[in-house]
């Protein structure tokens, strides 16, 4: 395998584990949980380094896997407390223990050789560098098996308690009268978020775990609400992020792993924007249509209100109506023309007469009015 | 130590410039935590890091006023996004904070990235703002930070109503026709230029830190908003000025990670030890309770047997008294001194074989308390 391969498979891999855990991780709302999981991680790792002092070594995943879970844990400890919010509680644990880590390593700088950076923003381009071998046979880059064992636990832990996780996530009382540990499930994914985030922070580093945890699985939510669709989606945008980052990368000489967070923002923005009957243009357009629909028939009703009024000259005509619907002079026309154009009103003597068709189209909308408000 | 400040140029400027940097950050994370967006600070931070290279791509100068007017313009475009997203969809507020952050932290790297590949360039010290490094503060930069420091108090005092209003019940201020929309906008503005401010000092990975924990410290020790204020801001410029200077003992220390140990240790302390709020002092508040309602149970109990035994002052055991199902008498000991307390207020009297019953003073007492509640004992 040439080096460019042994690249894109790792950030497929990436991709892909990270977006699994992600769909939970945004539907339980634990997306900064899991910015600050990321984060501590680092303490993790020099913790057990200190203990191993070798970098390679598995028990580093372990520790740092396990720092993760006493992240949740401390937060769920300062949250219970009821001091402050939940927020505080994850911004106040995760500088601490990062700030440690960060503390540690400096003050062994010179036995270690972890570097901060390197821990923090990762380097995939160094990835094929660490081979794997077996007996003096090389069989390919060690990150390369390291990130499919991580897929293959998260497929496993999903699809075996699949069930769990969707009545936790959707209903935890529920859950919880049903016998199901909805603390079990939290813990579980939680520690499978340091597991995934610990084992992918190597190849494209901690921060931009983030973005492939929450990116794809947010994007997936804009278009759908099944999870299952959702679990689907979610791996592919992964995927089509990692693989057009690793391109644009090359293109211009660039991090990697930056240019791939880039791509996960950049497609999340055109699904955001454009995606048809929810998107951004969508939205937009539909509230105008809105406003109009509810000028034209404001407009209509304020007719019949003041039809053979003594003081219809005032209240209907068509320099002075704009005055009593409180609108400026382009949109009262605008309105106006419209109703014109669809023989709504018709006007006689500079004053706006309403007609039938128009009438039988304001009260029969008017319960729509009414309801909008 | 102290004396070293005053006479060490680079020392006094970087304490001048953590001082400054708490009150401006302390002040406007009181509003960020009282209003639940603590982790505003955080994505704020990171969203700033492409900022600072296009400003440096863009202007090719690494003066500290151009960077951080590129990572202010990044970071309040990247709130903005955030705020589109989480009202155009169905994505919650946290997984668009998560999401922006990250892509804009991302985006910082790349540009990064490309700049170190400029031949020529003269990029040494970018790098520096993901973990501060304050002795990089110059005097122009502490007066820069001076101005943001006095524009931001002086914005704090002229919408003093309207922000307490907006973090407290933001919906009635909406009700009494207050533009909430134009106030958050105002308030998220100067939160993303206290972090901004901090970058140079504490970095884009740390800042959040100094907007949640001095005001999460100072929420402790007080209810009024004002005390709030002060109290954090001195939080945050002591810690400044402490982890400073142990930072600039060690080598190569960055001083973010150390001014972000000592400003949590500050809020870890006031959990545990504030009056009234504190961990410690709720225990020991817990502990008179149960004491005080100890006693009270129990006579209650004696009170209930009185009633089931025909009105009669009929002397009980102490396991047919025993409360162990309520969790607050533990024990047949715990039992007997509560017992005792009463026998010696002469609400209570033992009889022979250590059997209890109520006094007439007893009954007195409790008939006193349900008369005056109003209702009938169960």
């Amino acid at each position: 395998m040439s080096p460019q391969l042994e690249i894109q498979l790792i950030a497929i891999l990436v991709a892909t584990s990270c977006a699994l855990p992600g769909v939970f991780l945004i539907l339980r709302q634990m997306a900064m949980m899991a910015d600050a999981i990321s984060h501590t991680i680092l303490l993790g790792i020099v913790l057990a380094f200190f203990i191993t002092k070798d970098l390679s070594s598995p028990f580093l995943i372990i520790g740092a896997a396990l720092m993760g879970t006493i992240t949740v844990f401390l937060v769920e400890t300062i949250n219970k407390t009821k001091l402050v919010n939940e927020d505080a509680a994850i911004g106040l644990i995760f500088p601490f223990l990062f700030s440690l880590g960060i503390i540690l390593i400096t003050l062994y700088a010179g036995n270690i050789h972890l570097d901060v950076d390197a821990v923090l923003l990762g380097e995939l381009a160094f990835a094929p560098f660490n081979r794997l071998v077996i007996n003096g046979v090389d069989i390919g880059p060690k990150s390369l098996y390291t990130m499919l064992g991580v897929l293959i636990l998260n497929i496993l832990y999903i699809s075996l308690f699949f069930k769990e996780l969707k009545l936790s996530t959707f209903d935890t009382g529920l859950a919880a009268a049903l016998g199901f540990s909805p603390v079990f499930i939290h813990y579980s994914l939680m520690t499978l978020v340091s597991i995934t985030a610990v084992s992918a922070f190597d190849a494209v580093g901690a921060i931009l775990v983030l973005a492939f945890m929450v990116g794809p699985p947010a994007t997936a939510y804009l278009i759908t609400d099944n999870l299952t669709k959702m679990l689907i989606l979610s791996p592919l945008f992964g995927i089509i992020s990692a693989l057009s980052g690793y391109w644009i990368a090359m293109y211009f000489d660039v991090t990697i792993a930056g240019a791939m967070a880039t791509m996960v923002g950049i497609i999340f923005a055109l699904i955001f924007i454009f995606l048809p009957d929810r998107g951004l243009i969508a939205n937009i357009r539909r509230r105008k249509e809105q406003k109009y629909e509810f000028a034209l028939i404001s407009l209509l009703m304020h007719l019949i209100n003041h039809e053979n009024s003594p003081i219809e000259r005032e209240e209907a005509g068509i320099n002075t109506i704009k005055n009593h619907l409180s609108w400026d002079k382009e949109f009262t026309q605008e309105i106006i023309d419209k109703t014109l154009d669809k023989n709504y009103v018709y006007i006689k003597d500079e004053i706006l007469k309403i007609t039938d068709k128009g009438r039988e189209f304001a009260l029969s909308n008017y319960s729509y009015i009414v309801e909008q408000d | 130590m102290l004396a070293e400040i005053f006479s060490d140029y680079t020392l006094r400027i970087v304490s001048i410039g953590s001082i400054l940097l708490g009150i401006i950050s302390g002040t406007l994370g009181t509003y960020a935590v009282l209003r639940k967006q603590s982790l505003i600070g955080d994505m704020v931070s990171h969203a700033a890091l492409p900022g600072i290279g296009l400003s440096f791509l863009i202007i090719g100068s690494k003066n500290t006023e151009w960077l951080l007017l590129g990572a202010f313009i990044a970071a309040w475009i990247a709130t903005i996004i955030v705020n589109t997203i989480y009202r155009n969809s169905r994505i919650k507020y946290d997984s668009a904070l998560g999401m922006i952050l990250a892509v804009f932290f991302g985006f910082g790297l790349v540009l990064l990235s490309y700049i170190q590949k400029i031949p020529n360039a003269n990029q040494a010290g970018l790098e520096n703002f993901l973990f501060g490094q304050a002795s990089t503060l110059l005097e122009r930069d502490i007066i820069l930070m001076a101005i943001i420091a006095v524009f931001t108090i002086i914005s704090v005092i002229l919408f003093w109503k309207e922000f307490k209003l907006l973090s407290f019940d933001s919906d009635f201020a909406d009700i009494i026709g207050f533009s909430t929309d134009k106030l958050d906008l105002i308030l998220t503005t100067l939160i993303v230029i206290a972090v901004v401010v901090g970058l140079q000092s504490v970095g884009v990975v740390l800042m959040s830190a100094m907007l949640i924990a001095p005001a999460v410290a100072s929420r402790q020790w007080t209810d009024k908003l004002s005390i709030m204020i002060i109290l954090s801001s001195t939080f945050g410029a002591l810690s400044g000025v402490i982890g400073t200077i142990i930072s600039s003992s060690i080598p190569k220390m960055p001083t973010g990670p150390i001014i972000v140990m000592v400003v949590t240790i500050i809020a870890f302390i006031s959990m545990l030890f504030a009056p009234k709020r504190g961990l410690i002092w709720r225990r020991i508040k817990d502990y008179y309770n149960k004491k005080e309602l100890g006693a009270n149970m129990v006579l209650n109990n004696l009170y209930s047997l009185y009633k089931n035994h025909g009105e009669d002052f009929h002397p009980h055991d102490l396991d047919t008294i025993c409360l162990h199902h309520t969790g607050i008498i533990h024990s047949k000991r715990m039992l007997k001194r509560e017992l005792h307390k009463l026998e010696i207020l002469g609400l209570a009297k033992e009889y022979e074989n250590g059997n209890w019953a109520i006094t007439q003073k007893g009954l007195d007492k409790m008939e006193s308390i349900f008369f005056e509640d109003g209702r009938d004992i169960v």
